[in-house]
């Protein structure tokens, strides 16, 4: 982490709870955690909660679908620790509904996803890459099946992961072992992101 | 349903408009990634535009100007969260195109 108060800023109470979290997980504490943490009512309480609606929140995607676009937003954006964090998530929410995560690592063209998953992960693709979308864009997710309503939802999932994602690069999230995510993982599907 | 548009105002309101370490014109000039002056500038560009190339010297230059660790927190959150909203702002507009909105 490149900003020491993100590491060890916070207060008596917040210590104590990252504290119990590598008790309870026998895991280092997590450099997202720590930073939602710091002075939560400027960036991780109001994030909280957009990311909570848009990941938890009632949608027509699967909460595995869910976990999968923030992969390939991190994917697009190449934040390892995002990458690591979500596909653990993904993978779990998929097992729970006895089914196997499709694989990302490679081209999504030939990757194995249903539509109208693989149109809008395209979508988040192109506005995480290019910053921008057009009408065109929208008409090919609309196209293949998706809702008005499953794009909105998807956006929210982009919007959330472009913001995490940027602090995770730029504050310098050290990357833990898979142990470290699959905690994490098992503490995201049971308690979500507040 | 997931409309975040009332969570995203709140978030915006409050790193923008709510206490801080650092003025709201900074914070705002970070957001729109526009009017810093360097080092801040840069940082925030890449925050901005490619995060993963933000470097352990970029967050040293920002100190070493004279801004604390608190400042350069709020100004790469700001950064971050402005970069979504147009990315977000966009694709909004691009669906209403698509679905004949205004």
């Amino acid at each position: 982490m490149r900003l020491k108060i993100l590491d060890s800023g916070h207060g008596f109470g917040t210590k104590a709870l990252f504290a119990l979290i590598r008790t309870v997980s026998r895991q280092p504490v997590l450099d997202v955690v720590k930073l939602v943490q710091y002075r939560a009512d400027f960036y991780g309480k109001p994030m909280g909660a957009i990311t909570q609606d848009a990941m938890r929140g009632p949608s027509a995607w699967s909460v595995g679908d869910r976990e999968l676009m923030a992969a390939y937003v991190a994917k697009t954006n190449e934040c390892e620790f995002c990458i690591k964090a979500h596909t653990a998530v993904a993978q779990a929410a998929y097992r729970r509904d006895g089914k196997t995560v499709p694989d990302l690592s490679s081209n999504l063209d030939t990757a194995p996803v249903d539509e109208p998953l693989r149109s809008t992960l395209v979508m988040l693709g192109k506005l995480t890459r290019e910053h921008v979308v057009d009408a065109e864009d929208m008409r090919a997710v609309l196209a293949a099946g998706a809702s008005r309503q499953q794009i909105v939802d998807a956006l929210a999932i982009c919007f959330s992961f472009n913001v995490i994602g940027r602090l995770a690069d730029a504050f310098g999230f050290s990357v833990p072992g898979p142990k470290a995510f699959d905690a994490g993982a098992k503490y995201l599907l049971s308690r979500g992101y507040r | 349903m997931s409309d975040i548009n009332q969570a995203r105002t709140a978030l915006t309101n409050r790193i923008l408009g709510g206490d801080g370490k650092t003025s709201p014109a900074d914070r705002r000039a970070a957001f729109n990634d526009s009017g810093l002056a360097e080092p801040l500038r840069a940082l925030v560009d890449k925050v901005a535009m490619h995060a993963n190339w933000v470097t352990d010297q970029d967050i040293a230059a920002a100190i070493a100007s004279g801004h604390s660790e608190d400042q350069v927190f709020e100004i790469v959150v700001c950064a971050a969260v402005g970069q979504a909203n147009r990315q977000y702002e966009s694709a909004f507009a691009a669906l209403d195109a698509a679905t004949g909105k205004d």
